[in-house]
C-alpha cells in the first residue's frame, strides 16, 4: 500500500460534506437566490454534535445502534474506492461485491432503526427505501460487472488503474452506459431529486428523511455525516471508474479526481434544479432502465 | 466505432419505446430512431457512398423522422385521443422483456454469421432485437396508434438487416418498400381517425366483441 493511496479517505473525511454544500449552491445560482453558505453542513454537523440525544421510552438498542454502525459501514466503503487513479488503501479480488454489501449493511440498520420507533410513518419511508435500493442495486453491480469484463479486474482499484484515454476509444458505448447507470444509482442512493427531494417535509415523499426525523443530536449528526460520505463514496466510485485522467504524478491525477468530484455535485444540484421528483410509482421504472443500461453494457461486452 | 455507437443508440430508443408512457414521446423515439436508421446506411457503406445510396438514406430520414410522425401526431390530434400508453404490459415488465429479448437476439446473432463479415458483428442482433421489441410492441399495446408504432420499429428492423447483408440493394427496391411504408402509415393514420369517429377510441381491445 502506497501513503498516496490514503489521500481519498482522508479527504473523504475532511470534504465529503462540502459535497452538500456545493449542490446546495448550485441550486441556489439556478434559482437566482444567494444560498446557504457553501460550509453550512459543517455548522450543522458542529452543533448537532454538541447537543445531547432523546430516545424514545418505546425504542430498544437498536435505535441507537443505527447510526452508529450507519457510520461505521460507511467508512469501510471510503476505503474500498479508488480516486484519480490510485489503487484505494484496501483492495483486493471482489472488494466490488463488498462494497455493495457495506452500503446494504448501512441502509439495514437505518431501515430497523426506522422500524424500531414504531412510527407507521417512519415504517412506510423504510418500506419505499428497501423497494427501490432493491431496484438499484441490480444495476449497480451489472454496471460493475460490465467494468470488470472490461477490465479484467474484479477489484475496484484494478478497474481504476486500467482506466486510460484509450479504454473511452474503444469502448466509449459501453463506458457511457455504465456511466449514466451509475448516476442514477448515484441519485436513488442518496435521495436526491428524480427519486427523492431533500428539501421536502412532506409525509408523502419522503424517503430518506422520514427515516431519521426521531434522530436527534449527535445521532442525527451521524446520519448527516453519513449520508455526506455515502454521496462521496458513491461520487468517488463514478469519478475512479470514469475519469480517463493518468498523468503519472498521484498528486495531479488526485486533483483532477477532486475537480470531477465537484463537478458529480453540480451535475447533481443542475439536475435538482431542473426536474420535478418522479411520482413514486415511475421511480421502478427509472431504477429498472437503469438496469437495463447496464445489462446492455453487460452484453455489450460479453459478445 | 461510431457504426457501434449507432447501433447503440437504436438499441437505446427500443428500450425508450418499451418504458414510454406518453403516445407523443413514443412517436418523437421512433422519428429519432428513423434518423439514425438513414446515419446508419451511410455510414455501413465502405467508402465513398453512392447517389442511390445517399438518396436512399436521405429519403428513408426524411421520412421516417419527418414525415411520419407528422402524419402520426396529426393522426392523433385528428382523432383526439388520450395521451397514455395503456399497455397489456407494464412499462417495468416490457423493459425486462426487452433486456431479455436483446440477449437471445444477440445469441442468435452469433449463429448467424454474415456471408462476408464485414460489418460490425451488432448489427445482426440490433436488427433482430428491433424486429422482437416490433412484435412485442404489436401484441402489448391496447391502442391502434401504438401498433402502427410496432409495426415501424419492426420495418426499422427489417431496414437494419437489410443494410447489413446487402452491399447495395438496388434503388428501386429500397425506394419500392419505402414507398410500401409510406402508403401503410397513411392508410393507418386514416384507419385511425375512422375508429375513433365510429367508436370514440383506438383501443383495438375493445374491437375484439364486436359482431356485425
Amino acid at each position: 500500500m502506497q501513503a498516496t493511496s490514503l489521500i481519498q479517505p482522508v479527504l473523504a473525511l475532511v470534504l465529503s460534506p462540502l459535497m452538500f454544500g456545493v449542490i446546495n449552491r448550485t441550486k441556489a445560482w439556478f434559482a437566482g437566490r444567494r444560498g446557504p453558505p457553501v460550509l453550512q453542513a459543517y455548522y450543522d454537523l458542529s452543533k448537532l454534535l454538541r447537543k445531547g440525544a432523546v430516545y424514545s421510552r418505546t425504542t430498544t438498542w437498536v435505535f441507537r445502534a443505527g447510526p452508529i454502525v450507519g457510520l461505521a459501514a460507511v467508512l469501510v466503503a471510503t476505503v474500498l474506492v479508488p480516486l484519480g487513479g490510485e489503487p484505494a488503501p484496501l483492495a483486493f479480488t471482489g472488494d466490488l461485491i463488498l462494497l455493495a454489501c457495506v452500503l446494504g449493511l448501512m441502509r439495514f440498520f437505518t431501515v430497523t432503526a426506522a422500524l424500531d420507533t414504531g412510527s407507521s410513518f417512519e415504517g412506510m419511508g423504510a418500506s419505499r427505501e428497501v423497494t427501490f435500493s432493491a431496484l438499484a442495486e441490480p444495476a449497480l453491480l451489472l454496471g460493475l460487472a460490465a467494468m470488470a469484463r472490461l477490465t479484467g479486474s474484479l477489484s475496484l482499484s484494478g478497474m481504476s488503474t486500467a482506466m486510460a484515454l484509450e479504454t473511452w476509444r474503444q469502448a466509449g458505448p459501453v463506458l457511457a452506459l455504465v456511466t449514466a447507470a451509475l448516476m442514477v444509482v448515484l441519485l436513488a442512493e442518496n435521495a436526491r431529486l428524480p427519486v427523492d427531494d431533500p428539501n421536502t417535509h412532506l409525509e408523502l415523499t419522503m424517503i430518506h428523511e422520514v427515516m431519521a426525523l426521531d434522530h436527534c443530536g449527535p445521532d442525527l449528526a451521524f446520519i448527516l455525516y453519513g449520508a455526506a460520505l455515502k454521496l462521496w463514496v458513491l461520487a468517488a466510485l463514478l469519478v475512479g471508474l470514469m475519469l480517463p485522467v493518468r498523468t503519472g504524478n498521484a498528486w495531479l491525477d488526485i486533483g483532477a479526481g477532486l475537480g470531477a468530484m465537484f463537478a458529480v455535485a453540480v451535475a447533481v444540484g443542475v439536475v435538482e434544479s431542473s426536474m420535478a421528483r418522479l411520482r413514486l410509482l415511475r421511480v421502478p421504472q427509472l431504477l429498472v432502465g437503469a438496469g437495463a443500461l447496464a445489462a446492455l453494457a453487460l452484453i455489450l461486452t460479453l459478445k | 466505432m461510431t457504426l457501434d455507437t449507432i447501433l447503440i443508440l437504436v438499441v437505446l430508443t427500443n428500450l425508450r419505446l418499451l418504458g414510454a408512457s406518453r403516445i407523443g414521446a413514443s412517436v418523437r423515439t421512433v422519428a429519432v430512431q428513423g434518423i439514425l436508421l438513414g446515419l446508419l446506411a451511410l455510414l455501413a457503406h465502405h467508402g465513398e457512398p453512392s447517389v442511390s445510396v445517399w438518396l436512399v438514406a436521405v429519403g428513408g430520414a426524411v421520412l421516417k423522422g419527418v414525415v411520419f410522425p407528422w402524419l402520426l401526431l396529426r393522426a392523433l390530434r385528428s382523432a383526439d385521443v388520450e395521451r397514455e400508453v395503456e399497455p397489456f404490459v407494464g412499462p417495468i415488465a416490457s423493459l425486462l422483456a426487452g433486456v431479455a429479448a436483446l440477449g437471445v437476439s444477440l445469441w442468435l446473432a452469433q449463429r448467424l454469421p454474415l456471408p462476408d463479415g464485414a460489418h460490425s458483428s451488432v448489427l445482426v442482433a440490433v436488427a433482430l432485437f428491433s424486429i422482437l421489441v416490433g412484435l412485442f410492441l404489436i401484441v402489448a399495446r391496447k391502442k391502434a396508434i401504438s401498433q402502427v408504432l410496432g409495426f415501424l420499429v419492426m420495418e426499422n428492423g427489417i431496414y437494419t438487416f437489410g443494410v447489413a447483408l446487402v452491399r447495395e440493394s438496388p434503388l428501386l427496391v429500397e425506394l419500392g418498400v419505402m414507398l410500401d411504408v409510406f402508403v401503410a402509415v397513411f392508410v393507418m393514420g386514416i384507419a385511425l381517425f375512422h375508429i375513433s369517429r365510429e367508436f370514440d377510441h383506438i383501443d383495438t381491445h375493445e374491437l375484439t366483441t364486436l359482431k356485425d
